[in-house]
């Protein structure tokens, strides 16, 4: 079910601005990636560009390579549309759809999309929701609105909206930033269990949380500011954390510049 | 010894002296006793006058007596303040006179009879008679301006929002700033031209069009500042679901918004049900009952009036129907305006835990 993702060459460009510059890596299936770096170093623009999300922006246009089991996803006659029903996005803030009850929230990707039997609505749901560990705090409430609930909470209805499309890769773009540290916690131990059914990327700021939750560890660095971000090193978790190939990754790790 | 009494011992840099809370009131009340005495002694008849004057000496015995006591930063403080409050009575003096002089005038003849009842065997200058034709024919005039204006206004709208990047939307925004200052005669002059030009008489849907054109301008601004409102995180969300475009704005963007484009709307119809001009160029006016907007003259609320004050020869009948008119006229869009702001708070994304 889970999809590996070969990014070779990918260039990402807002305008005439080169925000991201040749990157390539390959994100295994069933494992946990994150990304980190400085801030304006391109993670979240990449992470955009794995389903495609970057051309929603205005002038967001992107040159290489993004295979995700073999199929370039900026090939020719490829639907932007179909890319995202493959790969799901979290954000960084919580944005449940304020018109919506919590049932409909999880439901909207379903119902939004089609092609679903509607006797299966309500399994679905609820699947969704025990998978993002939000089930038992919500049973009784569904037809309430999604924006009634706390931050961590909201996050993790988006996280069972994000996963009741069965995507094959989950991109969480600082999934945990605008949360305080038990619902970082919730949202950490979540992905734990998510990633036995999907390939997840995430971006964070927060070193430890990218040592506690991932595999693979990415970092990202800009040369200075208006230059492009550039992939550094992508390598094990526990490699990057303790002995890193290049000395900027050590540097920026122990808190000596970035 | 108390506490308190050490503390008001001590010099206190933060504590100034400051006028008591009823002191605005007192010097309104004493702005106004003196603006009547001068308006007395100096012979001045006009009452409005007169209310000038006191808003004029409120301001400066504000500022005067804040500023001796309390010092010049709060002076200023209080002098906004006051400026504010004026202003605020300054518009609401009129229109609460306007809505006052309207329903006292109004309710005269404003009866069940009047409501159900044309002109059609009544003459200008007799009694009796009612709007009964008028308003049917405001209802099926703005009624069909309004379904050709707001699907137009709302579509352009998210076009311009949604879509809409480089020339063709400059231009499209441009060309709406331009139809939201043509004069409403202007409009009606446009499609009286192509009646002319097609030889026809007079007809209810002539009016339409023209109201129309005066309506578009105004769904597409306050459409478009709706959509505006609507964060981009949750176009993102829905786009991140695999959902296309078009579907995101019809069950995201625009259910979202639908309260704001609702009162926008409503505010646009509200606008247009008072237009007299473009009415008075294409539906002319008629005296009976006519159904059928799309054959033969019609009558219309602003145009009843406008006809009844001309038409009356200074027949207090005329008048009193006028009147009469006119509160029904504004109670329409009154209540217009309620249905709107309740569309409003019932479609608005709640909260509720």
């Amino acid at each position: 079910m889970a999809k590996r993702i070969d990014v070779s060459g990918l260039t990402a460009f807002y305008g005439s601005h080169k925000a991201i510059e040749d990157i390539s890596m390959t994100v295994e299936p069933r494992s946990v990636t994150a990304f980190i770096g400085p801030s304006g170093c391109g993670k979240s623009t990449f992470l955009r560009t794995l389903n495609r999300m970057h051309e929603v922006t205005p002038g967001g246009r992107v040159e290489g390579k993004v295979l995700l089991d073999e199929e370039d996803l900026y090939g020719q006659g490829i639907d932007p549309v179909s890319v995202r029903r493959e790969i799901g996005m979290v954000f960084q803030r919580p944005n449940p759809f304020p018109t919506m009850s919590i049932f409909d929230n999880v439901a909207a990707g379903l119902r939004l999309n089609g092609g679903y039997k509607k006797s299966d609505l309500n399994d679905i749901v609820e699947k969704s929701l025990k998978g993002a560990n939000l089930w038992n705090e919500v049973k009784d409430r569904l037809n309430k609105p999604g924006s009634g609930l706390s931050g961590g909470q909201q996050q993790r209805l988006c996280i069972a909206r994000a996963i009741a499309v069965e995507p094959k890769v989950l991109l969480m773009d600082e999934p945990c930033s605008a949360l305080d540290p038990i619902s970082t916690l919730a949202i950490e131990d979540l992905i734990g269990e998510l990633k036995e059914r999907f390939t997840i990327v995430i971006v964070t700021h927060n070193m430890q949380q990218a040592a506690r939750v991932s595999d693979r560890t990415a970092f990202f660095n800009l040369s200075a500011v208006g230059q492009p971000g550039r992939l550094i090193e992508i390598d094990d978790t526990e490699r990057i954390f303790s002995n890193p190939s290049v000395q900027a990754t050590e540097d920026y790790i122990s808190g000596r510049f970035g | 010894m108390s506490h308190a009494a050490v503390t008001e011992e001590r010099p206190s840099t933060l504590r100034g002296a400051s006028l008591p809370v009823w002191s605005p009131w007192a010097i309104a009340a004493g702005s106004v006793v003196v603006a009547v005495l001068l308006g007395l002694v100096a012979g001045i008849d006009s009452r409005v006058q007169w209310g000038l004057i006191a808003g004029l000496l409120f301001l400066a015995g504000t500022y005067g007596i804040a500023a001796k006591v309390e010092g010049r930063r709060q002076a200023k403080d209080r002098i906004a303040t006051s400026l504010v409050w004026v202003a605020f009575l300054l518009a609401v003096v009129p229109l609460v006179s306007l809505v006052w002089t309207t329903v006292a005038r109004g309710v005269k003849v404003l009866d069940l009879y009047f409501l159900t009842h044309s002109m059609g065997i009544v003459a200008d200058s007799q009694p009796g008679g009612g709007i009964y034709h008028a308003i049917i024919g405001s209802l099926e005039q703005v009624g069909l301006a309004t379904l050709m204006a707001a699907p137009i206004g709302v579509l352009t709208a998210i076009y311009l929002v949604e879509y809409g990047r480089g020339g063709l939307a400059r231009a499209v925004t441009f060309f709406v700033d331009v139809m939201t200052g043509i004069p409403s005669v202007v409009a009606g002059l446009f499609i009286l031209s192509l009646m002319l030009i097609f030889e026809m008489e007079p007809f209810g849907f002539a009016g339409s069009l023209a109201l129309a054109i005066l309506m578009v301008p105004v769904v597409v601004r306050s459409t478009e500042e709706m959509l505006k409102l609507v964060p981009n995180e949750l176009r993102e969300a829905s786009l991140a679901l695999g959902v296309p475009k078009w579907r995101t704005i019809l069950k995201v963007v625009l259910p979202t918004s639908i309260g704001g484009i609702t009162t926008g709307i409503m505010l646009a119809i509200a606008r247009i049900a008072g237009e007299t001009a473009p009415v008075l160029l294409l539906v002319f006016g008629n005296r009976f009952i006519n159904n059928n907007p799309f054959e033969g003259a019609q009558q219309s609320l602003p145009l009843y009036i406008y006809q009844q004050y001309a038409n009356s020869a200074g027949a207090n009948a005329a008048y009193d129907r006028a009147w009469a008119a006119s509160l029904t006229l504004i109670a329409f869009v009154m209540i217009l305006n309620l249905l709107a702001r309740g569309i409003a708070r019932w479609k608005a994304p709640k909260s509720g835990r």
